[in-house]
């Protein structure tokens, strides 16, 4: 037994320095220089400028919109909600009490302002990062006549936008349909800032 | 449940049976020590490293020593790991100025990755710098995954060997798998990972001004080069918190699909990896298949769950299949078949919440990690934990019909019995005992998010993550206290070590028997009667246990939500 532990001391030590050496610097660092290098819009976040260079988002990660001009993501559970520092799922068990109030209380906001049609489910419930930069294509088109009002276009032009905003499945199954928000909002103020009516 | 569901759960399935025999015949090149065509670029840095440890990677090892060395290089990179979280605050790369960790949270973390289990009581863009991430986990991420299937090849050499009194040698084993399997592979994994949009910078975070004029901080890091390991590897730690949930570390359906395949491949290729070093690749396709069996009722009672949705929502006008916690970019279907393989595998990585899972679809991941994480696995760990199965599965075929129990050509004995039901005995001991002190003292009443059965669910699920060394949790529990840290920091070592001891002592003693041939008498171990016999097996002698604490968790929680209670 103390041969087997003399003879493990040397290896063991040395395997710890070079591995660290190897797989926590050389390895991360040498992909951080090809991705930098080769792919640097993916490889820093894939950010979203605006004209004047500020950063306003990445087209991955959600941000909060709360104005009726805008599409809405899903709720957030991340910190105070889209806190792109802090990703979170709720965690609530499927019989607990504060699941059922949240979306009790979000239903009924949303139906004041769309009454008669049901919620997307994807609308009241929180994603699992609190992130998810997408929502179905029938939670963007259930707030089609809200938008279209607020901006006071036809909901034609409006629903024409998130039909071409619809990303579909690869091959068919892989993946679900869906919209990016935060890409169709700047598409609506894009469009707004074209033709504003 | 959709064309398009099942679909992707064929197409998982398919691409990983055409993948088996090709990464089984580079996982048997690893075995034998072959030169493969890598060893022109790597050959010199595996030598330079043996050289300079010191290492004769010819020399040969008893089950002792391989266990010995094994567990100090072990203890070595823990105590490595622990400094590097300890002085966090006084080592570069750290951007956002993050102190150091506390001890018993460093203790739980350095202990979380040694063991392959990935347990992540913090949040990594909250709680770490780049450097610990990089140099403090991503090595164990490579390191613990070499470690398994180092130990997979020792317990296949048991098997194989006649009369033999060592089992290969540790350092050439974890060596040439990191060297000439995992690095490689993930090289070319990160990469495709960063054009799909999975950052890899040295920035820490990024401030933004949203279209609505709010602020928010975006982190981000070198996540694509530890997002490959962490699937390769089973290892399943997120660089951020919300681990394949979000965006960033796994951006869209295609990435998904390959996350999950990832998890899979390894498992898959040791299982032909082991027939064909017992001389007949039938043998591996029969542990294959019951594997494949358990996997698949697995994925339809989850995916069948989630898509049916939660009645309680349904009453509130929300339609549908259970979203909470769910990508939409993943939907239901691609977060059930996850779910199932992260916990089928030792991985833990999660790309949906398995607490906000519906009471049975939440099930299945704890059911499948109380089984011993034996379909398919963690690298190597499954296919050793599987074989202990195996040995109790001859010894009970022995039984009934009156003869020695042998296996690919080894008489199974007493020695072999004994120790196989002491390492699959670990699990159920220390995880019901462990979660029922935490169900008594205030310090582990503390823990749960959820009210009701459902927060015991999160205690249960907590121990046994621990103990399987899984790493996914029912993340509502908090976690980071000194007694969560401190006691499944411990359930986390036993779980780990306190198997693998007792496998390794089997591979010696197998080793040192000679080979006994097949007869008309001896069991056969490839066809339906043997593949039905390890799912009895398994799902008795392991799973068994586990039903009165499934009843008090996830049971009562299904009646609760089916009856409307809500707690």
């Amino acid at each position: 037994m103390f041969a087997d532990i003399k003879t493990a001391l040397r290896p063991a030590l040395v395997l710890t320095i070079l591995f660290a050496l190897l797989l926590g610097i050389v390895y991360p660092l040498t992909l951080t220089g090809i991705g930098q290098l080769i792919f640097p819009s993916q490889a820093n976040g894939s950010l979203i400028r605006d004209a004047k260079g500020n950063v306003i988002g990445s087209s991955l990660i959600a941000q909060a919109f709360t104005g009726d001009q805008y599409f809405h993501p899903r709720p957030s559970a991340a910190g105070k909600g889209y806190e792109a520092n802090n990703s979170y799922g709720s965690n609530l068990g499927p019989a607990s009490q504060a699941l059922h109030d949240r979306v009790q209380a979000d239903v009924a906001a949303y139906q004041a302002k769309a009454p008669g049609q049901s919620v997307p489910a994807d609308l009241v419930t929180t994603s699992a990062s609190g992130l998810d930069p997408h929502i179905s294509p029938e939670a963007a088109f259930y707030q089609v006549v809200r938008v279209a009002r607020a901006r006071g276009w036809p909901e034609a032009r409006v629903r024409a936008m998130v039909d071409k905003a619809v990303e579909y499945p690869l091959l068919g199954f892989l993946g679900e349909p869906r919209v990016n928000v935060l890409l169709l909002n700047r598409q609506l103020d894009a469009e707004g800032a074209k033709s504003p009516s | 449940m959709t064309w398009q569901g099942w679909a992707l759960i064929v197409v998982f399935v398919g691409i990983l049976l055409a993948l088996t025999k090709p990464m089984g015949l580079w996982l048997h090149a690893l075995y034998e020590g072959r030169r493969t065509p890598l060893h022109v670029v790597l050959g010199p840095v595996e030598r330079g490293f043996y050289k300079l440890a010191g290492i004769d990677p010819t020399v040969e090892q008893s089950w002792r020593r391989y266990a010995v060395h094994m567990l100090l290089f072990n203890v070595a990179l823990l105590l490595f790991t622990y400094a590097i979280l300890r002085l966090q605050a006084f080592l570069p790369l750290n951007a956002s100025g993050m102190p150091g960790i506390a001890p018993d949270g460093a203790f739980n973390i350095a202990t979380s990755f040694t063991t392959n289990t990935n347990w992540q009581w913090y949040s990594g863009e909250v709680a770490l710098s780049n450097l610990s991430q990089m140099l403090g986990l991503t090595i164990h991420n490579f390191l613990s995954a070499a470690t398994g299937i180092a130990l997979a090849f020792a317990l296949f050499r048991g098997f194989a060997r006649r009369e033999a009194g060592s089992i290969g040698n540790f350092w050439a084993d974890c060596t040439r798998i990191t060297l000439y399997l995992l690095l490689p592979i993930c090289v070319i994994y990160s990469v495709y990972l960063i054009a799909a949009g999975v950052p890899q910078t040295l920035t820490q975070q990024v401030a933004a001004t949203t279209m609505e004029g709010a602020r928010q901080t975006i982190s981000m890091g070198p996540i694509a080069s530890q997002e490959a390991i962490k699937m390769l590897g089973t290892n399943g730690g997120g660089f951020l918190n919300a681990n394949s949930a979000h965006p960033f570390e796994n951006p869209d359906a295609l990435t998904n699909l390959i996350q999950m395949l990832s998890i899979f491949a390894i498992g898959f290729g040791l299982t032909w990896c082991f027939g064909k070093t017992v001389g007949n690749t039938k043998q591996g396709w029969a542990i294959l298949s019951a594997m494949l069996v358990l996997f698949l009722a697995g994925v339809t009672v989850t995916y069948w769950q989630e898509a049916a949705g939660n009645p309680i929502l349904h009453q509130l006008g929300v339609a549908g299949g259970n979203m909470e916690g769910k990508e939409v970019r993943f939907g239901v279907a691609a977060s059930s078949l996850f779910a199932v393989v992260t916990t089928a595998a030792s991985c833990g990585a999660v790309n949906a919440m398995h607490d906000s899972f519906t009471a049975l679809g939440g099930m299945i991941p704890l059911f499948n990690i109380q089984l011993g994480e034996v379909v398919v696995g963690g690298v190597g760990a499954g296919i050793y934990g599987f074989l202990l199965f195996a040995i109790l599965a001859v010894f009970v075929a022995g039984l009934m019909v009156g003869r020695t129990p042998e296996y690919v050509g080894k008489k199974i004995e007493g020695r072999e019995v004994k120790l196989a039901v002491l390492a699959i005995a670990i699990l159920p001991l220390v995880i019901l005992g462990f979660t029922a002190i935490a169900s008594v003292l205030p310090a582990g009443l503390a823990g749960p998010l959820n009210k009701g059965p459902h927060g015991f669910s999160e205690i249960l699920y907590a121990f046994t993550s621990a103990v399987g060394n899984n790493g996914s949790a029912f993340a509502g529990i908090t976690s980071g206290t000194q007694f969560y840290n401190g006691m499944l920091g411990v359930a986390m070592w036993l779980g780990r070590f306190f198997v693998i001891v007792p496998m390794l002592a089997i591979a010696g003693s197998l080793a040192a028997k000679k080979y006994t041939p097949e007869t008309a008498g001896s069991f056969p171990t490839t066809g339906p009667l043997w593949v039905g016999l390890l799912v009895g097996t398994i799902l008795i002698l392991g799973g068994l246990t586990f039903l009165p604490s499934l009843a008090l968790g996830p049971i009562a929680d299904h009646l609760a939500m089916i009856g409307g209670t809500l707690s």
